[in-house]
């Protein structure tokens, strides 16, 4: 047998290398016939097998004292307290919301929830992080994606609760659409995605099976070229409604013990769902039957059938002889279910239309055989140094401050956010507009706080320290709101592996990830590569590692706001500013300039700072607590004022050398939060920020209607206000 | 609770706000709740009847267009004929439209995108059962969410509404002027909310249910539950 066997236009098809598919006659002992080749291409794809990324995913630290699940069920689950738990993932649909931006977004949201309803959980909020190119030229994309992900979760009645969205030239053709869904469930109810049990029925339930989205994993782990919008039927098109349905119908699951597991059909559809269920139990199989699948088209093929990727489809395990009972929960909502064939204990995937056997291979060949890809990563030519020195110092620095408010990086989102509905469900306790968003988690006092994050142009400049400053602004912004950061899920977006510089970039960022995950005591619970982020073979985006988080509070009571609340109060820096003025918006706004390295971040400090606002606030000294990230001081300040809708008066900034005036306005120093407290807490403050030895110094006094720094700069609130929400009626 | 009123809550397939009516009426306000499903057609003895939000079968034809054919739908009707309270809030107030419960049509938002966002309500009736709770003129803070909110009416339907005092919220600013600016969707005379001419079918687009809890930002909403839960404890003991 040789590679001869098949032709090389049939293995691009698929995707496949000729290396891969000597591994496969290696394994396999034949050569696969058209259905098998099919099923290994999706499966083997990056997308599915991770053949790029695995061995580096393995640094991530992915265990700790509350997790429930960690990596690779459909989503990752924490203990929050109270017998509940926090059920989440981010994902990305990168390659569809390039093509076709309304249905890659929404088929993006669709899919996130379908993950966190396979364990069981009710999804209570969605999240997203978004990047594109400048506008006006991508408006496509920015409009389509926000329609879409607005479209899919209004109306399935699902909050959007957070999110974020940058623009830079670098996304221009691959915009980046990744999705966080939040879920809860009793930590006795979690469900794993697991075929146990031989003889037990497997139930295809939701929407018929057509021909979208077939080689739509494929599709996913290349490059998109000027042919690829001939892609476009490997996007799938979503329906929130069925999907509705699909979840209430799997809530009303949990009244029965009949359902053994419950597996979402996403990338590489029945073929993925069948092998993952059945690879994660030793031995396992599965004998299936395409002619029981409800169809949506006639002429339909086994091979269309197995890679069909039409949304809004779950595989139910149901022990046997139990199946009416499955049934009659669907059929309540008005959902076809069929049972299409059995768990059995030979470790094969075989597969039948009618008495006709079309299909025979090896689960574990499917889900464990691709090879591993043995990457070689190097550094490449440092980016542009920066010399501060060379810099002027700023005229005016609130002329500066205006200008940065209305960059497109750091205007208000409140234009975007008012597209989603980010109240139903009746828990939003911090809406989104603040650092992180805050649900309750009704009939307890706990509070759910959520965030998404990454600043990708520090990653540009290095990406191991991108990396950990994405972590640490993450944990930064739920730590703003008086909860704990419990645990992470991380989409890493890559550029084209193959590229040494590329794949270093990926070493770096996830060595990064690890390392600040591993000082925060942050696990990794869930995740998703993107690779291949790049088009024709040129415009590789920035390394852009999201980092989503989750935390809690234990009571939502003292929960704290960004916004600036009574007149009067103390308005303090917590955290030290030093010349951080490397990758700085400051710098791209005023200089224009994408250069020099990113802050330095001392992850025992920031662990310290965290302490400190996390013991203020749970002794209530604290009226609001703001991150102090992007735009620096000064933009964080404004935002406070913004928010809270009050002025604030500070005496000039007089930094001590070698602190430069720009950078201590302007500089992106992490580890850094500007509270507001009333000035009776300032003893314990103080007190607070000796023992935790963290640095605490006196900004201004809340109050009036402008921000104010005595003979250097006053600008009033409404002018502000027309900065900030400038943003471009997009 | 022997006196308590009995709320009954209909649930389309895909309705999401049921839950969080139940929450206020059941949590909050400590009533007696009863979920109705749309494919049964029996109210189960409830005292007011609410459609809450959602899009009730997907909606991708037009809001509520589907929804009045279900079987609960033809109870409901009945219900109302009776006098018994009806209250559709936002897909609600769709479907109630649709039903040719209430007069006139709710159609896209004027800026063409879904709004999310905190309103402000002048109420401009509070001898009905709904508002009984609310001050002559007050200014209530309830947030909407809907794409298709704009309310619609011919010229005559419309002046019949005014002339008959029907419309009971009207968007405005938090002074409780009914200007433009505070009209978040298009509506026309910046309506978000009618009645029916005998006052017992309230439809508005604005989410009471989202504002009942101080924690939530707001409790404004609660006024009209309670509003409700008094009147028809006044019905029930008379």
């Amino acid at each position: 047998m040789s590679i001869k066997s098949v032709d090389e236009r049939r293995l691009r098809e698929v995707a496949l290398t000729p290396d891969e598919y000597r591994a496969i006659l290696e394994q396999l002992k034949r050569a696969p016939n058209e259905v098998e080749l099919g099923m290994l291409g999706v499966l083997w794809s990056e997308h599915c097998s991770y053949k790029s990324s695995k061995a580096l995913l393995r640094r991530l630290p992915s265990s700790g004292p509350g997790v429930v699940q960690g990596p690779g069920e459909n989503a990752g689950a924490v203990e929050i307290g109270d017998g509940w738990a926090a059920v989440f993932k981010v994902e990305s649909h990168n390659h569809p919301s390039a093509i076709e931006p309304y249905q890659g977004a929404a088929t993006g949201v669709g899919g996130i929830i379908r993950d966190v309803i396979a364990m069981g959980a009710r999804p209570i909020a969605l999240l997203n992080s978004l990047r594109f190119g400048p506008m006006p030229a991508s408006s496509r994309h920015f409009e389509g994606v926000v329609a879409g992900i607005g479209g899919y979760g209004n109306c399935i009645g699902i909050p959007t609760v957070g999110g974020e969205v940058y623009f830079e030239e670098c996304y221009a053709n691959n915009p980046l659409v990744n999705a966080m869904c939040v879920g809860l469930v009793r930590t006795d109810q979690l469900m794993r995605a697991r075929a146990e049990g031989t003889g037990n029925s497997l139930v295809l339930v939701g929407a018929d099976t057509g021909r979208d989205g077939i080689h739509g994993a494929s599709f996913a782990s290349l490059e998109l070229d000027e042919r690829s919008s001939e892609r476009r039927p490997a996007v799938q098109v979503g329906n929130p409604f069925l999907e509705k349905c699909l979840l209430e119908a799997c809530m009303d699951l949990s009244h029965t013990d009949a359902v053994i597991a419950i597996q979402d059909l996403g990338a590489a559809g029945l073929t993925s769902a069948v092998a993952e269920c059945a690879g994660r139990v030793d031995g396992a199989g599965a004998r299936i039957d395409v002619a029981r699948v409800p169809r949506r088209e006639r002429g339909m093929t086994p091979y269309d059938v197995m890679l069909s990727e039409s949304q809004e489809r779950m595989l139910v395990v149901v022990q046997r002889g139990r199946e009416r009972e499955v049934e009659s929960i669907f059929e309540a909502w008005d959902l076809t279910s069929a049972a299409i064939g059995e768990v059995t204990g030979d470790g094969l995937l075989t597969v039948f239309d009618g008495r006709d056997e079309v299909a025979r291979l090896p689960v574990k060949l499917l889900t464990d055989g691709a090879p591993m890809r043995r990457l070689v990563g190097f550094a490449p030519e440092p980016p542009y140094g920066l010399d501060v020195d060379a810099l002027p110092p700023p005229a005016d620095p609130g002329a500066s401050l205006l200008r940065l408010l209305a960059s497109p990086n750091l205007t208000s989102r409140r234009g975007l956010f008012r597209r989603y509905d980010h109240m139903v469900g009746d828990s939003t306790v911090i809406a989104p507009g603040g650092d992180a968003a805050m649900l309750r988690v009704k009939g307890t006092r706990l509070g759910l706080a959520m965030t998404t994050d990454c600043n990708a142009r520090y990653c540009h400049l290095d990406p191991h320290l991108g990396a950990q400053l994405a972590v640490a602004e993450a944990a930064r912004n739920i730590v703003a709101t008086g909860a704990r950061p419990l645990a992470v899920t991380d989409c890493l977006n890559f550029a084209n592996p193959d590229r040494p510089e590329v794949y270093w970039e990926l070493e770096e960022a996830v060595a990064g990830l690890a390392h600040a995950c591993r000082l925060l005591d942050l696990p990794v619970v869930s995740g998703n590569v993107s690779l291949y982020n790049d088009s024709n073979g040129e415009s590789a985006i920035y390394p852009t590692p999201v980092i989503g988080m989750v935390g809690v509070i234990d009571d939502y009571e003292k929960r704290l706001g960004a916004g600036l609340r009574v007149e009067g109060d103390f308005v303090l820096m917590i955290g030290s500013t030093h010349n951080d003025l490397g990758g700085s918006e400051y710098l791209k706004v005023e200089h224009g300039h994408v250069a020099g390295r990113p802050p330095a971040l001392d992850l025992t400090r920031e662990k310290a700072v965290h302490r400190l606002i996390l013991a203020a606030a749970q002794s209530g000294y604290l009226h609001s607590a703001h991150d102090c990230a992007e735009g620096g001081m000064l933009v964080g300040l404004a935002e406070c004022c913004l928010l809270g809708g009050i002025g604030v008066r500070c005496p000039a900034v007089r930094p001590e050398p070698p602190l430069r005036l720009d950078a201590a306005f302007f500089a992106e120093s992490p580890s850094r939060f500007i509270v507001s407290a009333a000035s009776r807490a300032m003893p314990e403050m103080q007190s607070l920020a000796r023992r935790h030895n963290v640095e605490l110094s006196l900004l201004g006094l809340a109050g009036g209607d402008s921000i104010e720094f005595e003979g250097q700069l006053k600008v009033s609130l409404a002018e502000l206000r027309a900065a900030w929400e400038s943003m471009v009626a997009v | 609770m022997e006196s308590a009123v009995k709320f009954g809550v209909v649930v389309f397939p895909g309705t999401w706000s049921d839950r969080d009516c139940g929450w206020v009426i059941d949590q909050v306000l400590g009533q007696e709740l009863t979920y109705l499903w749309h494919k049964d057609a029996d109210l189960k003895g409830c005292d007011c009847i609410i459609l809450p939000g959602g899009f009730a079968y997907g909606d991708y034809l037009r809001t509520g267009a589907i929804a009045r054919f279900a079987p609960v739908m033809e109870k409901v009707g009945e219900f109302a004929d009776r006098g018994g309270l009806v209250w559709g809030i936002c897909n609600g107030f769709q479907v109630l439209c649709e039903a040719g419960l209430l007069p006139g049509a709710l159609i896209r938002n004027a800026s063409l995108e879904f709004r999310c966002e905190w309103t402000n309500l002048a109420v401009e009736r509070t001898d009905l059962a709904f508002t009984s709770q609310c001050e002559e003129r007050e200014v209530l803070r309830v947030p909407i969410a809907h794409g298709e909110g704009s309310y619609f009416a011919d010229p005559a339907t419309l002046s019949h509404l005014e002339q008959r005092g029907q419309v009971v919220f009207r968007y405005c600013d938090a002074n409780g002027r009914v200007v433009p600016n505070a009209n978040p969707n298009g509506s026309l005379h910046n309506i978000a909310g009618i009645v029916n001419a005998r006052g017992n079918v309230l439809g508005m687009m604005p989410h009471p249910e989202r504002c009942s809890e101080a924690e939530l930002g707001g409790t404004d909403g609660l006024k009209l539950f309670r509003s409700v839960a008094e009147s028809a404890m006044k019905v029930l003991v008379s």
